[in-house]
């Protein structure tokens, strides 16, 4: 977990308004991220290594991705895909789903906030961002990075078992809940 | 002017701004964003809001004096000019704004066109006042002096 911690991550930020992008490059790596802004959901996808015309099932692998991205933060309110669309592309994505993602907005609408929320983002940040709406991002970063990283535990301490051919018990014990009991910063 | 005067003038012209409403926190949020790696951050935000809404009151310039109003797209360019104003600070061109969307809202052309003219009032208000702040600035690095930090 101490590795994970000092990590630089990697946050992509989408805004179509370039002041608003370069506010929150700057909020960004004030608070240690590295940052790629882009102006648009489709550029988004691009660099997530995901092509609007591809579906889900024919993206390209993490392993491919040009850079890794740890978290999304996206404005709502954008021109032609707008943050709510492109969080549902991420999220109907078998290899970018579990990439977290934060919506931001200039206008405080209940019906909204909860459509995205139910649609999978982390949090909703009204806007104008704040340094103090940096804290709330490492812990879905770590938490997802957790999370992946017990799912590769696992995976090698199945191929490191080839003897004890507990393959077919594995399925069940992988879709165990997960107790999480890890001090997220 | 020498040093002591500029700061004490620094001092006195900001604490005004805000006190007379014209910058808020984010103002504030902006100054200590910026530090030695981007010792130009606050100028360069508010370049782009300069640029930003010029463009935008032009913009509502345009759409209300057509025959039929969309006020659609009004309200869109008045909810941008919201944002990016409220993002810098500029807290009264964005209350205007706020007043600006409700008559757009109703469709009231009268009260669109009142809320233009204080808008762009309101607007070019702080942008002198900026204008002033960045020049104040300026002189005392200028003099080899530092900006009095306020916060």
């Amino acid at each position: 977990m101490a590795v994970v911690a000092e990590a630089q991550f990697h946050v992509l930020a989408v805004d179509d308004s370039l002041m608003d992008r370069k506010l929150i490059e700057r909020l960004l790596k004030t608070s240690s991220f590295q940052v790629t802004a882009v102006d648009s959901g489709s550029r988004a996808l691009e660099v997530l290594g995901l092509s609007e015309d591809l579906t889900s099932s024919a993206a390209v692998s993490p392993a491919h991705n040009e850079i890794e991205v740890n978290l999304v933060i996206t404005d709502y309110c954008m021109p032609g895909m707008t943050g709510y669309d492109l969080l549902k592309k991420i999220k109907g994505s078998s290899s970018l789903k579990d990439i977290p993602v934060v919506i931001m907005s200039s206008e405080n609408v209940p019906s909204r906030i909860n459509r995205c929320l139910e649609g999978g983002a982390e949090e909703f940040f009204l806007k104008p961002v704040q340094l103090s709406d940096m804290k709330r991002l490492r812990p879905h970063i770590l938490k997802g990075k957790s999370k992946e990283q017990q799912l590769q535990q696992e995976e090698t301490s199945i191929t490191s078992n080839k003897r004890k051919a507990r393959d077919d018990e594995l399925s069940p014990e992988r879709r165990r809940p997960r107790l999480s009991n890890n001090s997220l910063i | 002017m020498e040093l002591g005067s500029l700061q004490r003038r620094y001092i006195d012209f900001t604490t005004a701004l805000f006190r007379e409403g014209f910058l808020d926190n984010q103002y504030t949020q902006l100054q200590q964003l910026q530090d030695e790696s981007n010792p130009e951050f606050v100028l360069e935000v508010v370049t782009l809001f300069f640029e930003d809404s010029e463009k935008l009151l032009d913009e509502l310039s345009r759409t209300l004096d057509q025959q039929v109003v969309d006020y659609k797209k009004v309200d869109a360019h008045v909810h941008q000019l919201k944002g990016s104003s409220a993002s810098i600070g500029a807290q009264r061109v964005k209350n205007v704004c706020m007043a600006f969307r409700n008559f757009c809202e109703e469709r009231n052309q009268e009260g669109c066109l009142r809320c233009l003219q204080q808008v762009r009032q309101e607007y070019f208000l702080v942008k002198s006042k900026l204008e002033t702040l960045f020049r104040l600035e300026k002189q005392i690095l200028a003099a080899g002096g530092s900006v009095p930090v306020l916060w």
